[in-house]
């Protein structure tokens, strides 16, 4: 699988109170109204610039906090095509995956704001049509990779009659 | 090769024998989700097309994070997940009752078993040594569903905690001094096993605070062993059968070992906006706040509200600042009140809210406004946590909580070491240890009871198993005065305990004032309580025996108990 989008740079230690804050806890069971506020907390005007298939591009810890899914669900509700960072904390990765939203693990240093990236998923690379440079990322293990190609873990468990590592 | 306690209990739930790094599917006990994640756990349950749940019993809602609702879209939320819960049989713990992670282990939690949680800190119940870890919605959903999850065995580190926590110092500072030592990514992916003499010695509501905050350095579990501590925490729970001791192999592999000497350790505060910027008190001293919110499911618990009612009992809160407190659960909230803590606070200067998350969500009940400063025992400082993220918010234990709110600036709890060690103060610590002494009595005398009926046997030329259903009745004939005697040591050893106290104060005030070193009073308390008790114990037993043996002493023995032996 291809993607295609613009980067969004964040820093380190995002998390999940930037991205889907306490302040519209209501908005919860209003996914689409609560995704106009994502990221709020650490770029105001993120949720009203990113195109669909842009990517959001961090430093460490990407994620860390509450365990709250909304926040991988309205990243990618926003439009995200996936989110890369040096690395993730575990509730958010494994909610990443579980709602069919890819989350790559590389050096993010080399990728600056605004830079044009072509990532595939399958070789695990990323290129950096801005500045020519290409980067691979670490694969995930094998069963995130059949939860998010069945596109999350409902529809895994619908598939496949439970988990398929049983 | 041995295995961490991570691995023992995963592989008694997956079948098999697993090992770090190695991906299982592990069948679950326990699932909890709160109102905020509890709603899209619930539509992910009805997309799975499942209407029966795996184990309702065990599948706990908790509406904590708005309670009472804020607003009308929260209380749908309410409406819907109680709904939910009547018609699946799944349970609901509903709003006024508490924060899910101090009640799921209250009341349903044991050692050796696997809890998920659609929160962050369930890991709190690793303290109970359970493989307890928060996952999102989808994932509980599923464990809900299903009763199964799938999981990742953790790598451990060994956290071997030695040494005695100065006065002013508590587990809180721990935590965040551990936090601030391998940062708030140290240990992703990761059980933590807190071990060694000082986790060994400390109290289930220490070991809480400490599991709690596991999550904070990205950790997955953060276990402590099961042990004689965790098992009277379990009797007074009411679940004293589901107790079991649990410990890792002495030859289990970790990844890495921590260790710390608490004795080290200053009161610590984290500084906005990440919890591993933590800083030693002196660098914190003198920052004006302008709230201060006691509570979470890091410091709500019933040990924290004593060591704030010890500092403030009798003084009043700084101007300029606004003090909130909330207990943990139901439980605790009926506690505080008994045992007149409430009322200390109130008295102080305090306000209360229901017990839940309060204001540490950033929902309701406490959101501060632009500029201000916050200092909390919550276990997260990040950027508009609290709902405003104009604000900060500085982490800390209640100790340090209750010097703050007295001088409305950060203050250093060691200058309260005279409160928090005074012995007249109501303390449960006390009370507790009482309440042991009583129960051990107890079974001591049910064992000379039973053992005297046995030798009795013989003389009888009856059956093993008639003798043993006459020791039974001696037991229960006896059970009143048994219950009595511990009655009237517990009596006495208070007695003793004031005695003592009056004693120590009556010889510091020799020495002029009350401000004599602190280890004074400890020591010369302790064995005064601890000798004379084992006597009155010995008494007790003696007293007994000779009643159970004379068995045609009728002025000892009732009536009824020494026609059923002639029989």
């Amino acid at each position: 699988m291809a993607l295609t989008g613009k980067a969004f740079k964040f820093g380190d230690d995002i998390s999940t109170d930037h991205i889907a804050p306490g302040r519209y806890f209501h908005l919860r069971s209003n996914l689409p109204e609560l995704a106009k506020h994502v990221l709020e907390d650490a770029d105001e005007s993120f949720a009203s610039s990113i195109s669909d298939g842009d990517f959001v591009v961090a430093g460490r810890n990407f994620g860390l906090g509450s365990s709250r899914e909304h926040a991988p669900a309205i990243i990618k509700l926003a439009g995200a095509g996936a989110v890369i960072a040096k690395s993730f904390a575990r509730i958010f990765f494994r909610n990443a995956i579980n709602v069919g939203l890819p989350v790559l693990i590389c050096d993010t240093d080399q990728i600056n704001a605004g830079d044009e990236l072509d990532i595939d998923l399958e070789a695990g690379t990323i290129k950096n049509k801005t500045n020519g440079q290409e980067l691979s990322f670490s694969p995930l293990p094998e069963t995130m990779v059949d939860i998010l190609d069945d596109g999350g873990l409902v529809a895994h468990i619908r598939k496949h009659g439970g988990i398929k590592i049983e | 090769m041995g295995k961490t306690i991570a691995e023992k209990i995963i592989s008694e739930h997956a079948g098999c024998d697993v090992k770090a790094g190695e991906i299982v599917v592990a069948d679950v006990d326990i699932c909890l989700a709160q109102d905020g994640t509890g709603p899209l756990a619930v539509r992910q349950i009805e997309k799975l097309g499942i209407d029966k749940l795996a184990n309702p019993e065990r599948s706990v809602f908790f509406l904590d994070h708005s309670a009472p609702a804020s607003r009308k879209e929260l209380a749908n939320d309410h409406a819907f997940l109680r709904e939910f819960a009547k018609k699946t049989g799944a349970r609901l713990s509903d709003v006024g009752m508490g924060i899910c992670h101090v009640v799921i282990n209250e009341q349903y939690v044991n050692p050796g078993e696997i809890l998920i949680g659609a929160d962050s800190h369930t890991c709190s119940g690793g303290a109970l040594c359970a493989f307890a870890t928060g996952l999102g919605s989808t994932d509980v959903a599923v464990g809900m569903a299903l009763g199964k999850t799938w999981f990742r065995v953790p790598e451990t580190y060994k956290i071997y905690i030695t040494g005695e926590f100065p006065v002013g110092v508590f587990a809180k500072d721990l935590i965040l001094h551990l936090i601030g030592l391998i940062g708030a990514d140290g240990a992703t992916y990761k059980a933590l096993e807190f071990c060694g003499p000082t986790i060994e010695n400390m109290s289930m509501d220490s070991r809480f605070t400490i599991s709690n905050m596991a999550v904070e350095c990205g950790a997955k579990a953060g276990l402590i062993a099961s042990d004689e501590i965790t098992k009277a925490y379990l009797e007074k729970m009411g679940r004293a059968l589901k107790w079991r001791p649990i410990c890792a192999d002495p030859d289990a592999e970790y990844e890495r070992v921590i260790e710390i000497d608490v004795s080290r350790i200053e009161p610590t505060v984290s500084f906005p906006h990440t919890v591993d910027n933590t800083r030693k008190i002196g660098e914190a001293v003198g920052t004006v706040i302008d709230q201060a919110f006691f509570g979470t499911c890091t410091n709500s618990r019933l040990e924290d509200w004593e060591v704030v009612a010890r500092i403030i009992k009798g003084k009043k809160i700084a101007p300029g600042i606004r003090f909130i407190a909330v207990p943990g659960s139901k439980l605790i909230e009926k506690q505080v009140i008994d045992l007149g803590y409430y009322r200390i606070l109130a008295e102080f200067g305090a306000m209360f809210l229901p017990p839940g998350c309060g204001p540490c969500v950033g929902v309701h009940g406490g959101i501060p406004a632009d500029g201000e400063r916050s200092l909390t025992t919550m276990n997260r400082n990040f950027k508009g946590r609290m709902g405003n993220p104009n604000s900060e918010i500085y982490l800390a234990s209640p100790a340090t909580l209750a010097a703050t709110v007295i001088e409305g600036v950060i203050a250093d709890p060691r200058k309260y070491a005279k409160e928090l060690t005074s012995t007249s103060f109501p303390s449960i610590v006390n009370t507790e240890v009482l309440k042991q002494a009583a129960v051990t009595a107890v079974d001591s005398l049910e064992r000379v009871a039973f053992e005297t009926a046995k030798k009795l046997g013989p003389k009888f030329k009856e059956t093993s198993a008639v003798v043993e259903k006459k020791a039974k009745k001696v037991i229960k004939k006896y059970e009143p005065h048994a219950k009595k005697a511990a009655g009237e040591l517990e009596k006495t050893l208070r007695i003793l305990a004031r005695d003592a106290s009056k004693a120590i104060k009556d010889v510091l005030s020799g020495k002029k004032s009350e401000d004599a070193p602190v280890e004074i009073k400890k020591t010369t308390k302790k064995p005064a309580v601890k000798k004379k008790a084992i006597k009155k114990k010995a008494t007790v037993k003696k007293a007994v025996k000779k009643k159970a043996v004379k068995k045609t002493a009728k002025k000892k023995v009732s009536p009824t108990a020494s026609k059923k032996r002639r029989s």
